[in-house]
């Protein structure tokens, strides 16, 4: 599963759900793996406002990964040079994706957990990830 | 702006106007249907430019083509009237081009070459000098003849400039009988591509299919650019545990290698296993994440419709028991079958949440043939239902459902506290039948449908026989007027022939009287 995932991911008990600290759930003894992806800028810009950035944030630390920027970036970050403006009926120029653009692509759509646990937070259930599939199935006595 | 004729494929009729739409809101593009017809491949649409036209037609799964429209006439000379009045200003353009012209017909018998030529040949006032092409012309041109069923002659015309194919041809790449990884449930390749069309799945945007399976709808989002993701209740589809449903094959097969297939492996964040009714997915209606949610859901007759739960209430001892054992390994939570119509709410309230503003959900319905279908369509203040599309059946059929995420300023407050004020009763039990209406009507081969088919037959032609006697009553009555009247007129012909003769006597006595000059006896 791509980290991004991670970012939409909360624990699945009802109970847990109204409470703050069952968001994000924490990556245990993960095994990571870098899958090479093409970069897709169209869907950067539309899903970064979208993002907790501070869960974002804690998860790549808590993961070893290299820092994230403590603000968010906005969209027009993610363009080398900036979004340009163009007229009504113009092509729009071809966009290149910034330094930002390829950092957060590399952590976001490319960084996959392979194998680990989800843990929550708030009641500290493990979910476990097999094969890059997270399961999330409550037990008997959960649900 | 200009009118275009849309070539469409003659196949899910009622999903055409949906997806022609649908994909002139993902090109940005103002369309105006002008002429369509549910018998009919031919439909006319206006469209902003040939731009916009291509952008519309390139995706479409039902559609052949788009053509620029310069004339149409129930015969041709109605045709070459309309082109020579409305066409002049364009002839100039093509005057050096290499060129084709062609006739299709639909539903017309073959023509002999000598009748197209002479088709053909009375067009030659468009003045076109330039080289005729078959193979990649600069311009190519049709002539489309419209027959009805059976006719010998065309019923209409129409003069049309090729613009774009379309993208129809998708549904050979992704036929299901060449895809790596299927199951006994996947949904056909076209009507999947379709669904994705309908959604609005465009690039950039961010597709959930929460009952994935093998992950027909997220390939097919994935197709058309969206960023995927799906999960399952059932791991092992996801992960390819489970078994192929091709017969005698063997070896790894997962949903991940289906997108290696297609190629759009970029695009799929992964699967994971969950149940809709415990939901791991963040669900925060200031802070919705999804573009679209596509899904068929499970029907409860080829594959299950459970959720997570103990089918009776689960006693403290089990729960003991479940306690202790869950992180073994094969641990297999409880499940439990559900009501098909609270899943269904299930989801609608679960796209209320996640859907952005103007975001779609795109979901499959099965209704028996014999249920009022208006009133069996869920809905909720915070979704717009933009279409409903048939696949019909022998007895039953299904639909496809496309709501559109309101803003908030569109949701009517008060429907929406009415809402969640009252709690929606939902059938009990504990049987997957009595769950299930549409489960218990299949498995009993739609019987009730059949019985009350038979009923209405029974009632008509009672009604028939109660109507035959009557008018036979109706006949007898008018027949005995008639001769009665006939006797009346024959009564009265006599009395006057008897009176004819009795004058005719009288006046012969007098005759003879005056003859043999007696006086009348008094």
């Amino acid at each position: 599963m791509k980290l991004l995932t991670l970012n939409f991911l909360t624990c699945a008990i009802k109970t847990c759900k109204t409470q703050a600290s069952s968001f994000p759930l924490h990556p245990k003894d993960s095994e990571l793996e870098i899958i090479e992806a093409d970069m897709n800028l169209p869907f950067l810009k539309n899903i970064l406002p979208r993002l907790m950035w501070e869960e974002l944030r804690l998860i790549c630390k808590e993961l070893g990964l290299p820092d994230l920027p403590p603000t968010a970036p906005t969209p027009n970050d993610l363009v080398e040079g900036g979004i340009q403006e163009v007229a009504d009926g113009q092509q729009p120029a071809d966009e290149q994706p910034s330094q930002t653009a390829k950092d957060l692509h590399r952590v976001l759509l490319e960084t996959c957990i392979q194998e680990g646990k989800l843990v929550c937070g708030c009641c500290g259930h493990e979910y476990a990830v097999k094969e890059g599939v997270a399961n999330f199935l409550l037990p008997g006595h959960l649900v | 702006m200009p009118a275009y004729l849309v070539r469409l494929a003659q196949i899910h009729e009622s999903f055409r106007k949906a997806e022609l739409l649908a994909l002139a809101e993902v090109a940005g593009a103002e369309l105006e249907i002008v002429k369509y017809d549910d018998d009919s491949p031919y439909c006319i649409v206006n469209l902003p430019s040939d731009a916009a036209a291509k952008a519309v037609a390139s995706r479409a799964m039902l559609v052949q083509g788009i053509y620029e429209l310069w004339g149409q006439g129930s015969t041709y000379d109605e045709l070459r009237a309309h082109v020579k009045e409305t066409t002049p200003t364009k002839w100039s353009t093509y005057e050096h081009c290499t060129f084709s012209f062609r006739i299709e017909r639909y539903r017309g018998v073959q023509a002999p070459a000598e009748y197209t030529h002479a088709i053909v040949d009375s067009f030659r006032f468009l003045g076109f000098k330039g080289k005729w092409q078959f193979k990649n012309p600069d311009a190519s041109f049709r002539i489309f003849e419209d027959y009805l069923l059976d006719a010998k002659e065309p019923h209409h015309l129409y003069l049309g400039r090729w613009i774009a194919d379309s993208g129809r041809d998708a549904k050979n790449v992704y036929d299901l009988k060449k895809r790596h990884y299927i199951s006994t449930t996947s949904m056909d390749a076209e009507l999947a591509l379709l669904t994705a069309n309908i959604a609005l799945a465009a690039p950039g945007k961010l597709f959930y299919d929460p009952f994935m399976g093998t992950g027909g709808f997220p390939i097919a989002c994935a197709h058309y650019g969206a960023v995927v993701t799906g999960s399952d209740i059932d791991g092992r589809s996801i992960r390819g545990t489970g078994g192929s449903a091709r017969r005698g094959q063997t070896g790894k097969k997962n949903v991940q290698m289906n997108f290696e297939q297609y190629a759009t492996a970029s695009q799929y964040l992964g699967g994971f296993v969950s149940d809709l009714t415990n939901t791991p997915l963040r669900l925060d209606a200031q802070a919705p994440w999804l573009d679209g949610i596509v899904c068929d859901p499970p029907y409860g007759i080829r594959e299950g419709l459970k959720v997570l739960g103990s089918r009776d209430l689960a006693t403290p001892e089990e729960k003991a028991v479940h306690a202790k054992n869950y992180q073994a390994e094969g641990y297999v939570p409880p499940k439990r079958p559900y009501s098909f119509t609270a899943l269904l709410d299930d989801i609608l309230a679960f796209a209320v949440v996640t859907l952005v503003p103007g975001g779609r959900l795109s979901m499959w319905m099965p209704t028996a043939n014999d249920e009022d279908i208006e009133l069996l369509i869920p809905s909720h203040p915070c979704l717009e239902l933009s279409s409903v599309c048939v696949q019909a059946f022998n007895k039953w059929s299904r639909r496809l459902l496309t709501y559109r995420k309101r803003r908030p300023s569109e949701v009517d407050a008060a429907a929406l506290e009415a809402l969640e004020t009252r709690k929606r009763e939902y059938e009990q039990g504990t049987r997957a039948s009595d769950l299930n209406d549409f489960r218990r009507k299949y498995f009993q081969g739609f019987r009730e449908f059949e019985d009350m088919k038979k009923e209405f037959i029974r009632m008509k032609v009672g009604a028939g026989i109660r109507k035959e006697e009557a008018s036979a009553e109706a006949d007898l009555l008018e027949a005995t007027q008639t001769s009665a009247k006939a006797k009346v007129e024959a009564a009265k012909q006599q009395v006057e022939a008897a009176t004819k003769t009795e004058e005719s006597a009288a006046a012969k006595a007098d005759q003879l009287n005056e003859h043999f000059k007696v006086e009348p006896s008094i």
